[in-house]
């Protein structure tokens, strides 16, 4: 069956452009054939129903994050069975937290569902005999009232099933309606179902499934052992945990997201909320394109993106340099002290011309005089006249972490579990302090094993640091959070700039 | 090895309503469900009386030794689904998995009604158990205190995936009643008629006929979750559905 398609040329973006052209010396739109602005117009569910479906019902693939199934590959409406279950269960939120999720299909977010424009869905909810709770779906991709909801009404135990024909093309969420919604929503009931249009998606290498939610534990964050859900910090819309996938480190270390140099990537992203707002942003990119909301114009090269609650857009990039990309939602304490971080790491060649890396490293006194510099001019003082104590190194010290070092390392000198390594309790300095010196001038890229955990990461060489600097952060982390005590002089920092060459991970 | 404790339980529960210690009475009076009612503000509650305790799987053993119908190989599918009793070893034998001071779970509604009638009881109404639960241990309307509805939601927020505790194992509240909160759900005489829609969202839609029957789904006090959760459930049921974490408790009028 054809798509009925009409095309339609804005004429305010025609005017717009002939105005920008005029404003500006070059008339860089006065070839007849530039592109103006157009707009598809798919005619909605009104042009959405292509008959009834064609051959045998086919069972869908349904993946767990942040996997999404194949394309459906079809070009006629069909029959499309899903099952899904809801299952409660426990499962950990944090590193040493557990959480008791309402899952879809066994994950948070749920299965990710994928039917083409017209099919008609058959929908089965199942509920696990162990449940505590009824539960329902409504899927935002439905047409009827509800969106599924009251059809879907299941007891523990019970299954239900409605069909629906997928009318509109797009990305949409599903989530549980049941009473209290919020509530259900907070532990993790929600995820997605992608109605391609009739055309498909435009073929790219790589597809992922992120989702955001936020989370409301009786404990703070990072609290550990279980965690109850906390009603009145929801009713506050004040989460202990914004996260990307249902747990802080979902997809950072080995369970990163994973890419190479000169590919396409898609994410398809949603937000289940259940309160906040994301602003959803790629470290190091750009999206080429954004499908936003979910829908079915895309906007190009954009930098960071909004996804309401309960809503989703579908973003597009090409890789050219490789390295650690992190994914965030740019409301920044969210990603930093909530945990909404994750990584997609991009391997191949590096591609100077594109991005050089650091090309100068070089003292800049600009700011040296500031009052929170204080305790490094004393230092320096002392240092001249031969007078430093361990004391002075550490007041230094702890100043130009808090500016060089606490970024990744944190001020508590903790790390992130999977991105930045601990600095505190560090198992990795307390066997030879004098690796501290070489670490902070000649960097630490690949696999590492710090107090027992895993990390894969890269720190540049901060060699810009002068040996006085290198020896007081040294000697800073050395006697702080719980860490041995002792000292690094600036003779030895100024030996280590010069011995060591630059250092990849090591066998620990 | 289970004679002796169907004789324990048949001893226990043959006797006079108030000589032992399994029932309560309650004075009743004027109530503020937290379901709207369309004619009057505060409903009247007469005087009952209510087990003090879910009924155990020992209780319900006793029950269907003598109530051969009411075994889970004799009952029709009408009246109990496929699971009744499913979590015991066998017809007449509970098992490891079902321990006997346990409350009985994967009981139908017409099995529990049955249950009690064979006690010359019968299950409580919304509106009485809704009394009865509105207590804590010194107030006998605690609904207000958001620690009453903290401590109701800690059991919705825990995982369905450890044995049952034994019945009794949570404080009294200020009737001598227990396990209202924390243990099980549990059937009431009138769960059809509480008509909370199946989408909880089309409360406030002026256009549907939401008045029928004992209550209607529009609740009165929308922030009180505890409640409204046990709501759902039970309007998510039919009466021959059981689930594993749904009992019950008698109840009888007083005169």
């Amino acid at each position: 069956m054809k798509l009925f398609s009409c095309r339609r040329i804005l004429g305010v973006a025609m005017v717009l452009a002939s105005l920008i052209a005029g404003g500006c010396g070059r008339d860089y739109y006065a070839e007849p054939a530039a592109p103006a602005v157009v707009v598809k117009d798919t005619g909605g569910s009104a042009k959405g129903d292509f008959g009834p479906p064609q051959g045998e019902p086919i069972k869908a693939v349904l993946t767990s994050p942040p996997m999404v199934p194949p394309a459906t590959g079809r070009n006629a409406p069909a029959k499309v069975v899903v099952e899904l279950d809801v299952a409660e269960k426990e499962m950990p939120i944090s590193e040493g937290v557990t959480y008791t999720f309402w899952t879809f299909g066994g994950t948070v977010p749920g299965s990710f569902i994928r039917v083409r424009q017209g099919d008609t869905v058959e929908f089965h909810l199942r509920n696990l005999p162990d449940s505590k709770m009824p539960h329902n779906i409504d899927l935002h991709g439905v047409t009827g009232p509800g969106g599924g909801a009251a059809s879907s009404f299941t007891a523990p135990g019970h299954a239900s099933q409605f069909t629906f024909k997928a009318l509109n093309a797009g990305l949409y969420v599903y989530h549980c309606a049941t009473a209290p919604v919020g509530m259900h929503i907070a532990n993790g009931m929600y995820g997605l179902i992608l109605v391609e249009p009739p055309e498909g998606m435009p073929k790219v290498d790589r597809e992922y499934y992120v989702m955001q939610g936020d989370f409301y534990t009786a404990g703070k964050y990072r609290e550990k052992g279980h965690q109850g859900f906390d009603m009145q910090k929801g009713i506050d819309e004040n989460p202990t945990y914004v996260l990307f996938n249902g747990m802080e480190g979902s997809m950072t270390g080995d369970k990163a997201l994973t890419a190479k140099v000169g590919e396409n990537v898609r994410l398809y992203v949603g937000n289940g909320g259940p309160n906040l707002v994301s602003s959803f942003h790629v470290i190091g990119e750009i999206f080429d394109k954004v499908w936003y909301e979910g829908g079915t114009q895309f906007q190009q090269n954009v930098q960071t993106t909004l996804i309401p609650a309960g809503g989703a857009a579908i973003m597009e990039f090409h890789l050219e340099v490789p390295g650690s990309y992190v994914i965030v939602d740019h409301s920044i304490f969210r990603a930093f002290n909530k945990g909404a971080l994750a990584i997609l790491k991009a391997d191949g060649p590096e591609n100077k011309a594109i991005y050089s890396g650091k090309e100068v490293d070089e003292v800049y006194l600009g700011d040296r005089a500031a009052p929170n510099l204080a305790a490094v001019a004393t230092a320096t003082q002392s240092a001249s006249v031969g007078e430093l104590t361990v004391e002075q190194q550490v007041e230094a010290g702890k100043a130009l972490f808090a500016g060089t070092c606490s970024a990744c390392h944190q001020s508590n000198g903790e790390g992130l579990p999977g991105v930045f390594p601990p600095l505190a309790k560090s198992d990795y300095f307390a066997a030879d302090p004098q690796k501290l010196p070489q670490v902070i001038l000649h960097g630490l890229t690949g696999p590492v094993t710090v107090s027992g955990k895993e990390f894969d990461s890269v720190m540049p060489p901060m060699s810009q640091l002068t040996d006085d600097e290198v020896a007081n952060i040294s000697t800073y982390v050395l006697n702080s959070w719980g860490n041995p005590g002792g000292r690094v002089t600036k003779e030895e920092a100024a030996k280590m700039r010069q011995v060591a060459p630059a250092i990849t991970a090591e066998a620990h | 090895m289970f004679r002796s404790v169907v004789y324990l339980m048949m001893a226990l529960v043959g006797g006079n309503v108030f000589a032992d210690a399994d029932w309560v009475p309650l004075r009743g009076g004027a109530f503020l469900s937290a379901l709207n009612y369309e004619d009057v503000d505060r409903i009247q509650v007469a005087p009952f009386a209510l087990q003090v305790r879910p009924v155990t799987n020992a209780e319900f053993f006793a029950f269907v030794s003598t109530h051969p119908q009411w075994r889970r190989n004799k009952v029709p599918s009408v009246f109990a689904e496929l699971r009744y009793l499913s979590h015991w070893a066998g017809p007449l034998e509970l098992g490891a998995q079902a321990d006997p001071q346990q409350p009985v779970v994967q009981v139908s509604w017409f099995a529990a009604a049955a249950y009690c009638e064979a006690h010359h009881a019968r299950l409580p109404t919304w509106t009485e158990w809704e009394f009865a639960a509105a207590s804590d241990a010194t107030r006998s309307d605690a609904r207000a205190d958001p620690r009453w509805r903290e401590r109701i939601l800690e059991w919705y927020s825990k995982p369905s995936n450890k044995p049952l505790s034994h019945v009794g194992s949570t404080p009294p509240n200020v009737y001598g009643v227990q396990d209202m909160h924390g243990l099980v759900w549990e059937w009431t005489e009138d769960f059809s008629a509480l008509l909370v829609d199946s989408d909880n969202r089309s409360q406030g839609d002026p256009d549907q006929a939401q008045f029928c029957g004992a209550g209607s789904l529009a609740t009165r006090d929308r922030d009180n979750y505890a409640v409204l959760m046990r709501i759902a459930m039970l309007s998510s049921l039919d009466a021959e559905d059981t689930t594993a974490n749904l009992g019950f408790r008698c109840a009888k009028d007083l005169k």
